[in-house]
């Protein structure tokens, strides 16, 4: 299946929880923000959020800025 | 007199970027020598394919309150998304509210500004925008809930100082919130000249990364926040067209 990811096609095998992606992706949980179909998701439902087919994640973290 | 905005007290006037550093390890000794107890940080997108690139987070000190921005925004539906982004990732519900209107300038779209000032004080946001050097929309800033009106100096970068320093005088005269200059500094006169107008505090970022020695700017931008706010508050002389002997006129060797 293919979700749009940080705005690029991502493949993945089957559906799966944010925290699973998270780890898949090698990011730490504490340092993001997960953006899901246009919806924020809280940290504590990481867990419980799937990502299916044709949805649309952003991950973003803290950059240097002015 | 401490600087308080929205309830919360900072020890320096002084607020700072992240970005454009050499370095994250020269970031944080500018971080120190600046005194700094609040830094703005950008939201971006996480870099999926390259994990290796260090946090940001791992060099900013754990005293430090984090600012989250949402610079490169272009409409208050973006910023508004981005300020949420930020909130998550981060730890509280403070965003520099940035809305611009123009790519070369940088200039800020009041109308957005001020639309998604609105949405996002409603949403419970601790907003800090920056604006214009005009005293009309820091008003209706206010008016629609912001925390600190953040006006800009000269363009963001362009290191010009203070172009407007009647417009800062009265942006000051006018507000009840704090006033932070954000933006346009380019060496030490220019934010003490800010905070001799009157400023609360000032923002800058380029000023410090990129001058040729980041850290020795950083300590100098240090003393001149607390110099120029020592100034304001002293009460200066009037300007005169002539001179005024400082020594006294009687008693002179001589004739």
């Amino acid at each position: 299946m293919t979700i749009t990811l940080n705005g690029e096609r991502f493949e993945l095998d089957s559906p799966l929880s944010v925290t699973a992606l998270l780890t898949k992706l090698d990011i730490d949980p504490r340092r993001v923000a997960v953006e899901h179909n246009l919806n924020i998701i809280k940290r504590q439902t990481y867990p419980d959020v799937l990502i299916g087919e044709g949805d649309t994640v952003e991950i973003v973290n803290f950059v240097g800025g002015g | 007199m401490p600087f308080v905005i929205a309830g919360r007290t900072f020890k320096s006037r002084l607020i700072v970027g992240t970005g454009k550093y050499s370095s994250h390890a020269v970031m944080a000794q500018a971080h120190a020598a600046s005194g700094a107890d609040m830094v703005t940080v950008a939201v971006r997108r996480v870099n999926i394919s390259d994990r290796s690139k260090e946090s940001l987070l791992d060099y900013i000190d754990d005293s430090i309150f984090l600012l989250p921005n949402t610079a490169g925004c272009y409409t208050a539906d973006d910023a508004i998304r981005t300020a949420r982004l930020g909130r998550e990732a981060g730890l509280s519900n403070w965003v520099k509210l940035e809305v611009i209107g123009d790519e070369r300038t940088l200039f800020p779209d009041n109308e957005a500004l001020i639309e998604a000032t609105r949405a996002l004080v409603k949403e419970g946001f601790i907003v800090l925008p920056y604006t214009n050097d005009d005293p009309i929309a820091c008003r209706k800033l206010e008016d629609a809930g912001a925390a600190a009106v953040m006006p800009l100096g000269a363009p963001i970068g362009s290191g010009l100082g203070i172009q407007n320093a009647n417009n800062i005088r009265i942006i000051r005269e006018f507000s009840k919130v704090p006033m932070i200059v954000d933006a346009g500094v380019g060496t030490a006169s220019d934010a003490a000249l800010a905070m001799e107008l009157g400023a609360d505090g000032v923002l800058m970022n380029t000023a410090i990364a990129g001058a040729e020695k980041p850290v020795a700017m950083a300590e100098a931008m240090k003393h001149a926040v607390i110099a120029g706010r020592l100034a304001y508050l002293s009460g200066r002389i009037p300007r005169k067209m002539y001179a005024t002997a400082s020594s006294p006129l009687e008693g002179v060797v001589g004739t």
